[in-house]
């Protein structure tokens, strides 16, 4: 199966891609002790930062764009971090999920972090992020991941559990979505019978 | 195969002047283009059809009865007429009347319209956009073929014992293209018909624009109006030439730079990459064009932008000359080369005249 990371950090290197690093690896161990092999693409969206807003502007996307958002809807499951920009996620972080179709992830399995100086700010993830991919109608793990600088170098304490067991949890749950989704090939493009359509309408 | 002209009908300044057109400079220029047209020999004008600023064109067919009275040859259609926020019985009797006047040089492409506020000004809901594009054509498809209708439906006031006047020139309506960018509803409902499918694909990939028209080909064949190569299919396209292609770079860049739709965008260089735009010599636009039949197959119709990005009339009618004299002709020859028997031209008054005077073929819808 495939799992698809998508990382918001602007600088290099940055700590919204290790945190996307380390998620990713805990759903994939988490994955194979059930037997699961997982194929794991990492996306770093400043890459894509112009291509991003050429899409706003014309309305379609750049080749490799088109290639990565096709990448992001066909995956089995999504990891999506982000730093924390004035109160919410980046501005680039959502400037990518408004160039996909707000059809393309429904139902697909979603976990949220996010990445921030203080831990002040770790409820983005549920007053930000959270409602954006409820939106998309994707199916978010209970556990979000918010790492601030000094979980990097702490541990938990008596009232929170530390940053390797949160990122363990989070990617148990997602690797619970992920094993449990069937083979499904996903919906065929559906045209609606036109005389459907149109008998729809009569008023009779 | 058919050559011509659309215009959005933009008021848009020109960025190396910065001089807005008034709006009477635009329409005129509008008509300018149009008789430029046929003096070029090419095939058809189309108007866009707006009902907010910058654009001028909100009355078609009073721009088209007047450019009728002029011209002679030039086929008259639109680029779309909104199918959504006009009354259709309005569009029946208009459509019908130019048909008249323009001896049936008449065709019209319908559209939704994707400006938010012209549908509530209109008293519609944009959320119908695509209802209202079914119910409105399955009633304008009658008015002009039955002489009297009787209809109700979800959108307008019921009709009883109504009749559309006047009624079709020679009992033939106007050909209709289905104008669609995005909307696979639009290419099914051109489909169902047997309608043409104009895809708008100047600001698009041209992968986007070969899943449309497969998509309208292979309807048109399960609803039983012939192959999927003998489906109606237009296209748009976008250049500006010069002899020399520097020369039509360094002057077309600083109105691409700052056009209203792709302008602070992507560069000049990867938007004509990756979309039909050409800005290079007339064997540039010649070769470009070409290519749109590996990906949307043989087709009938290929309309051109010129007056965009704010370019003055004066250069706006040398491109025209340009593409009468040097490019068209090259793409009449060309096109004609390769195209399979039994690939129908672009439907004309006379070609559907002759086709509703022959015995009734039995089709299966």
């Amino acid at each position: 199966m495939k799992l698809v990371a998508v990382s918001a950090g602007l600088s290099v290197p940055s700590s919204t891609r290790l945190l996307a690093d380390r998620l990713t690896d805990a759903v994939r161990d988490d994955l194979a002790d059930r037997g699961h092999t997982v194929e794991v693409d990492v996306i770093e969206l400043r890459a894509l930062a112009v291509a991003v807003a050429n899409n706003l502007v014309t309305g379609f996307p750049p080749p490799q764009l088109a290639t990565v958002i096709e990448s992001v809807t066909g995956a089995d499951g999504l990891v999506a971090v982000t730093p924390v920009f004035t109160a919410s996620y980046s501005g680039l972080f959502k400037s990518f999920f408004d160039l996909i179709d707000p059809e393309a992830l429904t139902g697909k399995p979603v976990l949220i972090a996010a990445t921030g100086g203080t831990a002040r700010h770790s409820l983005v993830l549920e007053h930000a992020l959270r409602p954006l991919f409820t939106y998309l109608r994707a199916v978010v793990v209970p556990t979000a991941v918010y790492a601030a600088s000094e979980d990097w170098g702490s541990g938990g304490d008596a009232y929170t559990q530390g940053l390797p067991a949160r990122i363990r949890r989070a990617g148990g749950e997602l690797a619970t979505l992920l094993a449990a989704r069937a083979a499904d090939p996903g919906p065929e493009d559906d045209i609606t019978s036109f005389e459907k359509q149109l008998s729809d309408l009569r008023v009779d | 195969m058919q050559f011509g002209i659309f215009s959005v009908g933009d008021v848009t300044p020109d960025p190396t002047t910065g001089r807005t057109p008034t709006e009477r400079e635009r329409i005129k220029a509008m008509v300018a283009i149009a008789l430029k047209a046929e003096e070029v020999a090419l095939d058809v004008f189309a108007t866009g059809e707006h009902h907010n600023p910058p654009f001028v064109p909100s009355s078609p067919t009073t721009m088209l009865g007047y450019i009728a009275a002029r011209t002679e040859k030039l086929v008259l259609s639109t680029s779309t007429t909104l199918i959504t926020t006009n009354d259709p019985v309005k569009i029946a009797e208009d459509f019908a009347m130019l048909q008249h006047l323009a001896d049936g040089r008449v065709d019209v492409m319908l559209g939704r319209g994707n400006t938010g506020p012209v549908y509530p000004w209109f008293g519609q809901d944009i959320r119908q956009g695509i209802n209202l594009t079914i119910e409105n054509y399955a009633l304008l498809h009658r008015l002009w073929r039955e002489d009297v209708v009787n209809w109700e439906g979800k959108f307008r006031t019921p009709l009883q014992g109504f009749t559309s006047t006047p009624r079709p020139l020679d009992g033939v309506p106007p050909f209709v293209w289905h104008g669609s960018i995005r909307s696979p509803e639009v290419a099914e409902q051109a489909a169902f018909y047997g309608d043409g499918f104009f895809h708008n694909n100047i600001f698009w990939p041209a992968d986007h624009t070969k899943r449309m028209v497969e998509l309208y080909r292979t309807r048109y064949a399960h609803h039983g109006h012939g192959t999927p190569e003998q489906a109606i299919v237009g296209l748009g396209g976008q250049v500006f030439m010069r002899k020399n292609s520097q020369d039509a770079v360094r002057e077309f860049r600083p109105y691409f730079d700052n056009a209203p739709v792709y302008g602070h965008g992507p560069s000049l260089e990867d938007f004509t990459d990756q979309t039909p735009l050409t800005v290079g010599s007339p064997q540039q636009v010649i070769e470009k064009t070409l290519s749109f039949r590996e990906y949307a197959g043989n087709y009938q119709r290929q309309l051109f932008l010129m007056d965009h990005a704010g370019l003055p009339l004066k250069t706006v009618l040398e491109q025209i000359d340009m593409l009468g004299e040097e490019v068209v002709p090259v793409l009449r020859e060309e096109f004609a080369k390769g195209r399979a028997a039994g690939v129908p031209d672009g439907p004309t008054h006379e070609s559907l005249l002759a086709a509703a005077s022959e015995p009734e073929k039995v089709t299966a819808t």
